[in-house]
């Protein structure tokens, strides 16, 4: 054991070092903190310039209250949307041969490659009153546009992707092997799907929806087009923070910037942990 | 139907029914929730014929927003591929501590709201900002000029070349590096005719999601810019302002040449994930 130890050390020993380390390192630093880490604490250390009472009482006003509300509920519901329909993209992409295949498969990624503005102008005017579905949507009774609905609808639109994306790697690498077991045992498709492969693309499909909530939370440009920004009724946090600003109330702004800021680092360390635990589990 | 097509259905294949039943549902989605509105930018440029689209987009107000545009992307984006190579060099050809929490420093722009993203900077030099007073003092201006809209651009930007060339790099491993200091190249031989062949598809992928993005970024740049129409607007800022003016032609017709932008982009991808795929990171090889 000893002797491992020690031609392994030498080994590592006699292993080049490459150069450059201090410059990138240090360059990698230097930009990180000037772009990153330095303007994230203008932003967390502002709001306290109110006092705690002060932050309390921005937070807990109504129409804050009613923002953060429709921002995190709205953005739940579309992620839960996006669980659902972005499992069957991604099950059809990875399994099935169809016709347009190709075109629905780049088209998977539109939400990232398109400008929020533009889908957002788009996203308002196709369900509008008078729009290509919101014309149906009116006759069957249904507002789209200018409602909590139309923030949801903006909000399946941006998340779509992150679903998509994160489930086809792990749907592709799974064998068929679980399943032919399943079947030779005697389970239907449907038993099979529920208790052998649905497990398996748990991790996949928690991951891929928590991110698509995480960027749904803080979505500006695609939504505040279609959601006619009511206070009270359909005005998103995000557009809150931009009112604070042009109000001059930066304290009041960076006090909900904060509260969002929070809530997105919970999700991400959330996510963090849920990995580790399942790397452990492996 | 050839007899040997009409087989029986396998132990872990779904009914013909339900396969087509969740194609259909596949296609029905993206064509409604993404097929839909990127046809709806084209189809309203277009609704009241060509010649009201390509006077919006000849527009001096809408040239000066694209030459922002284009100036915006020629800053950030070069600056935050240098920073992704080099972040991805230090972090993956050498070891130190703190690695991971470094690596998800370097994430954490992808978390934030772009809104957030620009008002960091306000924060920092805004007139009531941290260096506000001393900004004003000095005649600089940063919020609602050039640089705030680059910084905001580059913060949003941050992530996406380097993101793409960790992964890569770590799978690469070190040894062809290692060969060739051995051998007696120097650092920047080393850089230059062994990891950056090596890397080059995989940078240009980066390159060109964080290109995208830039050129398309709304929230972040709408918080710094101050919407000074011809001075401080981006080309996603005009399609805002002719919208909210009811210029609806004119702000679809500039919106299509950023839906056209995205196309080509989705396309140079697809392409790359394609052709080059052992040469990009694996998670985007299909």
């Amino acid at each position: 054991m000893a002797t491992a130890s020690a031609a392994f050390s030498a080994q590592t020993r006699s292993r080049p070092i490459l150069p450059g380390f201090g410059l990138s390192l240090g360059f990698t630093l230097f930009y990180l903190s000037a772009i990153v880490l330095i303007p994230l604490a203008a932003l967390l250390l502002r709001p306290w310039s109110l006092g705690w009472s002060g932050f309390r009482a921005v937070i807990e006003a109504p129409r804050v209250q009613a923002a953060l509300e429709l921002s995190f509920g709205s953005a739940a519901i579309a992620a839960a949307i996006n669980g659902i329909f972005g499992l069957i993209v991604a099950w059809t992409l990875v399994r099935y041969r169809f016709p347009f295949k190709r075109l629905i498969d780049a088209l998977v990624d539109l939400p990232f490659a398109l400008p929020t503005a533009v889908a957002g102008i788009a996203l308002s005017t196709l369900y509008a009153p008078k729009g290509w579905l919101g014309a149906p949507l009116a006759a069957l009774g249904i507002k789209a546009a200018y409602t909590p609905l139309g923030v949801v609808i903006a909000l399946t639109f941006i998340g779509l992707p992150f679903v998509v994306r994160t489930l086809e790697p792990v749907l592709s690498d799974l064998g068929l092997e679980a399943e032919e077991a399943a079947a030779t045992l005697g389970a239907s498709r449907a038993q099979t799907f529920l208790r052998v492969v649905l497990p398996a693309l748990a991790p996949a499909l928690i991951t891929g929806t928590a991110l698509a909530f995480a960027r749904a939370v803080g979505e500006y440009g695609s939504v505040i087009f279609i959601a006619g920004n009511l206070p009270m009724v359909s005005e998103i946090a995000p557009l809150l923070i931009v009112i604070k600003l042009e109000q001059y109330d930066y304290a009041g702004a960076a006090a909900i910037g904060v509260v969002m800021l929070a809530a997105s680092f919970a999700i991400v360390l959330a996510l963090n942990a849920f990995q580790a635990f399942l790397e452990r589990r492996r | 139907m050839s007899a040997a097509r009409r087989r029986l259905r396998g132990p872990v294949e779904e009914s013909p029914a339900a396969r087509l039943l969740l194609i259909a549902v596949t296609i029905g989605f993206v064509g409604l929730f993404l097929l839909a509105p990127l046809a709806n930018v084209f189809a309203s440029a277009l609704s009241e014929g060509r010649a009201m689209a390509f006077a919006a987009i000849g527009d001096p107000d809408a040239l000066s927003a694209n030459r922002l545009t284009l100036i915006v992307a020629a800053i950030a984006v070069p600056l935050n591929a240098i920073f992704g190579v080099s972040a991805a060099w230090a972090i993956t050809k050498h070891d130190f501590p703190g690695k991971s929490i470094l690596v998800s420093l370097i994430d954490l722009p992808f978390s934030v709201s772009p809104v957030i993203s620009g008002l960091v900077y306000v924060l920092m030099f805004g007139l009531q900002g941290w260096l506000g007073p001393f900004l004003r003092a000095h005649d600089i201006k940063i919020i609602f000029a050039l640089p705030g809209i680059v910084l905001a651009t580059m913060f949003v930007t941050f992530p996406f070349v380097a993101r793409e060339l960790i992964p890569l790099m770590s799978d690469q491993g070190r040894t062809e590096e290692e060969a060739a200091v051995t051998l007696g190249a120097s650092g920047w031989q080393v850089f230059s005719r062994v990891t950056l062949p090596n890397i080059k598809w995989g940078l240009l992928y980066g390159v060109l999601l964080c290109n995208a993005r830039a050129m398309g970024e709304f929230g972040a740049v709408s918080v710094v810019s101050g919407h000074i129409r011809g001075l401080t607007n981006t080309m996603p800022l005009h399609v805002e302002v002719l919208y909210n003016d009811y210029q609806f032609v004119g702000a679809f017709a500039v919106a299509s040449l950023l839906a056209m932008l995205a196309i080509v982009t989705l396309v140079l991808k697809t392409f790359l994930e394609w052709r080059y795929a052992d040469e990009i990171a694996a998670q985007h090889r299909h």
